[in-house]
């Protein structure tokens, strides 16, 4: 068959939402954007397991304590679903993590920011969690089959993430006075940051209108933007907080919210490495792919003489 | 092996007794034994599972997708292997 025929079919399956599959035939830079997007959402579980990670010890109850580990340990449980994803497009494994430890691939810009106190945990669970959320039920309909059910997947468990984050903070709000400014600190820090996990406005987006027709996104960055404004505010109100933005109001014919502006420069800094904590989540990721290497060494030692025995007894 | 040889596996697992297992996902593990831990530790965290089968990727064989259109086109139009191809009368009951 021609490249043009295989096109034809190709585009095909997108018009009918039909799922394109590992084995089948696809265009070069569709293979190479979806690897690249599948690779640096699983870079951004697996990073977003730091921040979190750094308050295990220092949370204040037993409760709290199991949520959080949890937690993190279904960020691994997701880096690896998106792992394996990525890996069905013919990279291996290790290219992959490498290319994240040499500054090759991105992650989520969110967290690059710090959890500077035990309401950030709250925070990140409400706000980063819950942008994630409104990102990928839409990724549930992406076209590339393996990132689709990987999706449908993670979205299963991630609900309990979003729960977690705000119970915290519930109980912040219900608590004393400085619990309840702490929890107002948190916010202040993590809504501009979370709100710019959507990426770029989409007029500013190279990549967006391309990835709108091959269906890998489903829908643009503004509009997911916006319904997490839409249905954060309440969330805010109800924990008696107040959302750093002056320009947010009800706009009663439009039926959302108008709201004021990203600072757009923070955004592309903190991208390019200068935000509170690029060096030092990739050193952390550097130093546990070093640090554990014995895992993985004795795990293979120990394979090997499972066989080697078994091979003596066969015989 | 080596470390960079560990195969990929692919994980079904069995949600309740009765029932047949289903693709989970994939992993990398040295050997079926580990491979079946993590898949443990990894696919049923929230008891999704009684049993959990793995099997090196490498031993799936499928179908093409070139293949298709040959292999499954000759039974679509064999609709006399379904039950609604039949006129059995309401009078005799249910059949």
């Amino acid at each position: 068959m021609s490249e043009h025929e295989l096109q034809a079919i190709f585009d095909r399956k997108i018009e009918n939402e039909v799922k394109i599959e590992p084995k089948d035939w696809m265009p070069k830079d569709y293979r190479k954007n979806v690897l690249r997007q599948m690779a640096q959402h699983a870079h951004s579980e697996i990073v977003g397991m730091l921040p979190e990670g750094n308050w295990i010890t220092r949370a204040p109850s037993m409760r709290r304590k199991v949520a959080l580990l949890a937690k993190i340990q279904d960020e691994a449980g997701h880096g690896l679903y998106l792992y394996s994803a990525a890996e069905t497009l013919g990279t291996d494994r290790e290219r992959i993590v490498l290319d994240l430890l040499e500054g090759k691939a991105k992650y989520s810009s969110i967290f690059n920011y710090p959890a500077l106190t035990w309401a950030d945990i709250g925070a990140v669970g409400w706000l980063v969690d819950g942008a994630a959320i409104v990102n990928q039920i839409m990724l549930q309909k992406t076209s590339y089959g393996p990132y689709s059910r990987a999706m449908i997947r993670i979205c299963k468990e991630e609900s309990f993430h979003q729960r977690q984050g705000y119970e915290i903070l519930l109980t912040l709000c219900r608590g004393t006075e400085e619990q309840k400014a702490m929890a107002q600190d948190a916010l202040n820090r993590f809504w501009w940051p979370s709100l710019m996990m959507f990426g770029p406005s989409d007029k500013d987006s190279p990549h967006s209108a391309q990835s709108m027709a091959w269906k890998v996104k489903r829908m643009g960055n503004d509009e997911l933007r916006q319904k997490f404004i839409d249905q954060t505010v309440k969330q805010a109100d109800f924990l008696g907080l107040t959302i750093p933005d002056p320009d947010l109001k009800w706009n009663k014919e439009k039926g959302e919210y108008d709201w004021g502006q990203i600072d757009w420069e923070e955004f592309y800094n903190v991208i390019k490495g200068n935000g509170p904590c690029n060096k030092e989540r990739l050193a952390a990721r550097q130093a546990a792919y070093d640090n554990g290497a014995w895992v993985r060494d004795a795990a293979t030692a120990y394979a090997n003489k499972r066989a080697e025995r078994k091979e003596k007894e066969a015989a | 092996m080596e470390r960079k040889d560990w195969p990929l596996w692919e994980v079904f697992v069995r949600s309740k007794a009765g029932l047949s297992h289903k693709h989970a996902g994939s992993l990398h593990a040295p050997d079926a034994e580990m491979a079946i831990s993590n898949a443990r530790d990894v696919y049923t965290r929230r008891s999704e599972g009684v049993s959990i089968w793995v099997v090196e990727s490498n031993q799936i064989h499928s179908t093409l997708e070139t293949d298709t259109e040959s292999m499954f086109d000759p039974n679509e139009d064999k609709i006399y292997r379904h039950p609604t191809f039949y006129d059995i009368p309401d009078e005799v009951g249910h059949m």
